[in-house]
């Protein structure tokens, strides 16, 4: 484990850990995450890890771009894993159904199988939180089994509703407030991603795990949730 | 929202883009929660400056114009950064410098004569709840501002101030003088520069640049020679201000404050805080140019910045 280190701007350095997304890449980010917390103090504007990275936002008044450098390499100096069993485990329950998931029917028909047996595949396994970030407590999470990966829309819708559940490539997420985007939407949570009540704020954290659990509409609507289905005509004059 | 310690400001009317603005909110970046605050912040530090405040305190940040603002209290308030043709019962206001106002007076802001965005400094700094660590107006998440959400201000709004009796300065001169006709813009070179063409990297900082009509809180777009990369599709990364992302098209964009936290374009560097706050005054239409500069070199320039504020504490 030899990170390198790479000047981005005046007061932040990337630490590239990975080349490659790798759910095993996350035990590694954890630790170094915690190293160097540690190691900057108050000194620490922002650390945002990411899928391969870290990106270390720290003071100028109290550190040069030098001392910077050499604290971060102490602190890595030495890295070891941290527990892969330190993250949380959640289990969303989400509202499969074309009015709020309107890619739902496409991929089925692309497989040749049912809209069940996608929502199926789709709760079938836990995902990784690998990164947040597009929005606050956005969590990219994967990997979707290969025969889901859909791309991306070609154009990406200009509202998608909070608690939106999509897919892109071989990644999926939940939508914690209303935005635009461009992935595949299969369903809608009644669950609360962010909050600023909470404490940490964010549901999901890099390093936790996520399975989906289909419920049917009165269970999302018992739970708060929101049928008002995606108006595609509104979204596109 | 929280009691108003003076009644200060009453909006009678107000564009879009009248933001509550402070340094930012920091420490959640890694949520996916964006840094937001004033673009121009060495504007809105002077504002503060002017009426003794700290640089960072609560200000507010008026882009374009299109803002009529009644006195609700006497006091002493401070412009400075864009000329937006400001008014006081229909008298021009010198800007950057502070003035006294009374309770029943209307303060207007028409439409940019130099500059984009000014930054209006009251006693104390404006009183609104922080959320997350700061006011900081972010409208696309929803967070700080006046009512704690992200609302833009709007008619009907009452601004109160925190402070009461305040410092009565005077700009330095080189900081009044119109700034220079074209903009250079200091910009830190990133390790991705060497996955650049060499033609491109040279491009990059010989030839002038123009400021898009696509320009917002998040990012302002650049015209000019097309850059390549060789580089393609990578993983998403952390993004500091002032990253300046090349996607396929070849024209950069560099980030501002409202960006989002993660991307994955290739990036030639990052402009520095200052150029920063220097392209948010920067209309489209205008030239700019990119001038290289080192960590160390522009950390020096940034604490200069701030030891003017400082000087006289």
């Amino acid at each position: 484990m030899t990170p390198r280190l790479e000047t981005v701007g005046m007061d932040s350095l990337i630490v590239r850990l990975f080349e490659t997304i790798d759910e095993a890449n996350m035990p590694w980010l954890a630790a170094a995450d915690s190293a160097l917390r540690e190691a900057f103090g108050s000194a620490l504007i922002d650390l945002v890890p990411s899928y391969t990275t870290l990106l270390v936002h720290y003071d100028v008044v109290a550190l040069t771009p030098g001392e910077a450098r050499e604290r971060i390499r102490t602190a890595l100096t030495d890295l070891a894993p941290a527990s892969a069993e330190q993250g949380r485990r959640h289990v969303i329950p989400v509202w499969y159904d074309e009015s709020v998931g309107p890619e739902l029917p496409r991929i089925a028909e692309r497989l040749g199988t049912s809209v069940a047996d996608v929502v199926e595949r789709h709760c079938a396994r836990d995902y990784g939180v690998f990164a947040l970030g597009f929005a606050p407590g956005y969590g990219f999470m994967g990997l979707v089994e290969a025969t889901l990966a859909t791309p991306r829309l070609k154009t990406p819708r200009q509202k998608v509703a909070a608690g939106s559940v999509g897919i892109a490539d071989r990644q999926t997420a939940i939508y914690p407030l209303r935005s635009p985007g461009g992935w595949n939407l299969l369903g809608r949570t009644a669950v609360t991603l962010f909050d600023r009540d909470r404490e940490g704020y964010s549901l999901l954290r890099p390093g936790d795990r996520v399975r989906f659990e289909a419920i049917d509409r009165e269970t999302f609507i018992a739970q708060g949730g929101d049928t008002t289905p995606l108006e595609e005509r509104e979204e596109r004059p | 929202m929280t009691a108003a310690t003076t009644p200060g400001l009453r909006v009678e009317r107000a564009g879009p883009q009248a933001l509550i603005q402070d340094a930012g909110r920091f420490g959640v970046r890694h949520l996916g929660v964006t840094q937001g605050g004033a673009l121009d912040w060495v504007s809105l530090g002077w504002a503060n400056w002017l009426l003794g405040n700290p640089p960072e305190t609560p200000g507010l940040e008026i882009a374009i114009g299109d803002l009529e603002l009644r006195i609700e209290a006497s006091a002493r308030l401070a412009l400075a950064g864009a000329d937006l043709g400001a008014t006081l019962d229909g008298r021009p206001l010198p800007n950057n410098a502070s003035f006294a106002v009374e309770a029943g007076q209307r303060l207007a802001f028409a439409a940019p004569v130099r500059g984009l965005r000014a930054y209006l400094a009251v006693p104390g700094g404006i009183d609104a709840e922080p959320v997350l660590g700061s006011v900081a107006t972010v409208t696309r998440e929803g967070l700080g501002g006046l009512d704690g959400h992200g609302r833009a201000l709007a008619a009907g709004d009452t601004l109160g101030w925190r402070g009461q009796g305040c410092a009565d300065r005077v700009l330095p001169r080189d900081v009044v003088l119109p700034p220079e006709a074209e903009a250079a813009l200091a910009l830190v070179p990133g390790a991705q520069i060497a996955h650049f063409a060499g033609d491109s990297v040279f491009a990059a900082f010989n030839r002038e640049w123009r400021v898009d009509d696509r320009a917002d809180r998040m990012g302002v777009r650049l015209l000019g020679p097309e850059l390549h990369c060789r580089l393609s599709g990578m993983i998403s990364e952390g993004i500091p201000l002032g990253a300046v992302q090349v996607p396929a098209d070849g024209q950069p964009i560099v980030l501002l404050n409202d960006r989002q936290t993660i991307g994955g374009y290739p990036r030639l560097g990052a402009l520095t805080p200052l150029a920063c706050a220097r392209l948010a005054q920067l209309a489209p239409g205008e030239s700019l140019r990119l001038t290289p500069t080192t960590p160390a070199q522009a950390r020096r320039a940034h604490l200069a910045q701030w030891a003017r504020w400082h000087a006289d504490d």
